[in-house]
């Protein structure tokens, strides 16, 4: 394993097929595409790629958007374009934006359009029925543990949804709670440390900017959990812009949102919808492709914009 | 033209100023707390028992107004929704946006 901490700070920027951007992190896609799948197979996992999509905001209809649905749609079009099929999809939450039947059923709807499994966790603009949030867990998190939270592999890959948005404290950011930590700390348990794992939830675990509450309160607690394995891959929405970090063997990526995009942190008075212009809109809306190709190693996270 | 304006418009500022004064001592019972760039304004209402306060959402991204101690709790309100509550009760009454948890204000209610 690269453990070289300046190769592993190191952030490639790559132009990809015309379009977007492929973002490789030290030991990254470089090294991958050349060495990818012998190596991969050697250690038991299988080479594929998922798709991430985050904040559709269905319902949607101010500026800079008047139409989440039509820009969801044409997220699902650049999925179904890609080189690759991607073995699933994740929705890192605010599939809503009101939590709106109407609005699930057309998220719903649209994804379809991609053919694959989609695996969601909720955002908070999910948990504004009268039930907070039963109405987006009976629609998809029917398989789901305690408050909507669940983990699944595949390809050798561990890949653990958790939910940032539920019982939020006055004050308080992210939060995962008690409940939630115990159950993430047995079912990592036992899992040898060179099991790659992907953590996908709506609010960052890093804390981006506290005064916007772009952060999780107890996310420390669920990184200390994550510590002793070797690739862990943090995957969150909410602030619908891409920022990484990477802290020893955890790399953290935020991804822009289908719908609008949101100010950088702390530029300007407040989060909320980014006034652009039209032309500019689909420049900063995007979704994002992420590939195992190493066991050993990051995965490869490729954002590709709607432009 | 002029000399028929100015009385006019004296009758409409001692109007507007007596409107001020009527809202104004409406407001000290009915005050409102606007919510503007994922802030409550203003932060903390002083208001008697039985007073009614209301918040509206001047902001683009819904809000909610939740107690922290659960007593009080908003349905979403989108742009320019409203959420009214009376207090009958003295006490402090902490609240915030159940999306936006860092959003937080207070509503002291005082005895009549």
């Amino acid at each position: 394993m690269s453990q070289d901490p300046d190769r592993r700070r190191v952030l490639e920027c790559l132009g990809w097929a015309g379009a977007g951007l492929v973002w490789t992190l030290g030991g990254g896609a470089a090294n991958s595409v050349l060495l990818g799948q012998a190596q991969a197979a050697a250690r038991g996992a299988t080479p594929f790629s998922f798709v991430q999509v985050s904040d559709s905001h269905i319902g949607f209809t101010k500026d800079p958007n008047p139409d989440a649905r039509a820009t969801f749609g044409e997220a699902v079009e650049k999925i179904r374009a890609l080189p690759q099929k991607p073995a699933f999809i994740l929705h890192t939450g605010d599939v809503s934006h009101l939590s709106r039947p109407e609005e699930f059923d057309d998220a719903q709807q649209i994804l379809k359009q991609a053919g694959l499994p989609v695996f969601y966790v909720p955002g908070e603009h999910d948990m504004l029925d009268d039930g907070a949030g039963q109405a987006f867990s009976e629609r998809f998190g029917k398989d789901a543990l305690g408050d909507g939270w669940y983990s699944f592999d595949h390809g050798g890959v561990h890949f653990v949804g958790l939910v940032t948005v539920k019982e939020l404290k006055a004050g308080g950011m992210g939060h995962l709670g008690e409940i939630q930590l115990a159950w993430l700390k047995a079912d990592l348990a036992g899992r040898g440390a060179s099991t790659p794992v992907v953590v996908f939830t709506h609010i960052p675990l890093w804390t981006i900017y506290a005064d916007w509450g772009w952060g999780t309160d107890d996310a420390a607690q669920a990184l200390a959990l994550l510590g002793r394995f070797g690739s862990v891959t943090i995957l969150n929405g909410h602030i619908h812009q891409v920022l990484t970090k990477t802290e020893g063997h955890v790399a953290f990526h935020t991804a822009r949102s289908t719908a609008f995009p949101q100010p950088a942190p702390g530029q300007g008075p407040a989060p909320g919808p980014l006034k652009v212009p039209a032309g500019q809109l689909r420049d900063l809306l995007g979704v994002r492709a992420v590939s195992l190709v190493r066991a050993d190693a990051p995965l490869a996270v490729i954002d590709t914009n709607l432009a | 033209m002029l000399k028929t304006l100015l009385p006019r418009a004296a009758a409409c500022l001692a109007a507007a100023v007596i409107s001020t004064a009527v809202s104004a001592r409406a407001a000290a019972e009915t005050p409102t707390v606007r919510i503007d760039n994922f802030t409550f304004g203003p932060q903390a209402v002083t208001v008697h028992a039985g007073a009614t306060v209301t918040w509206i959402n001047g902001d683009d991204t819904p809000h909610t107004v939740v107690a922290a101690d659960k007593s009080f709790k908003s349905k979403v309100l989108d742009t320019n929704g409203k959420f009214a509550f009376t207090f009958a009760t003295p006490g402090t009454y902490s609240y915030f946006c159940g999306l936006h948890p860092h959003m937080t204000g207070k509503v002291v209610v005082t005895e009549r």
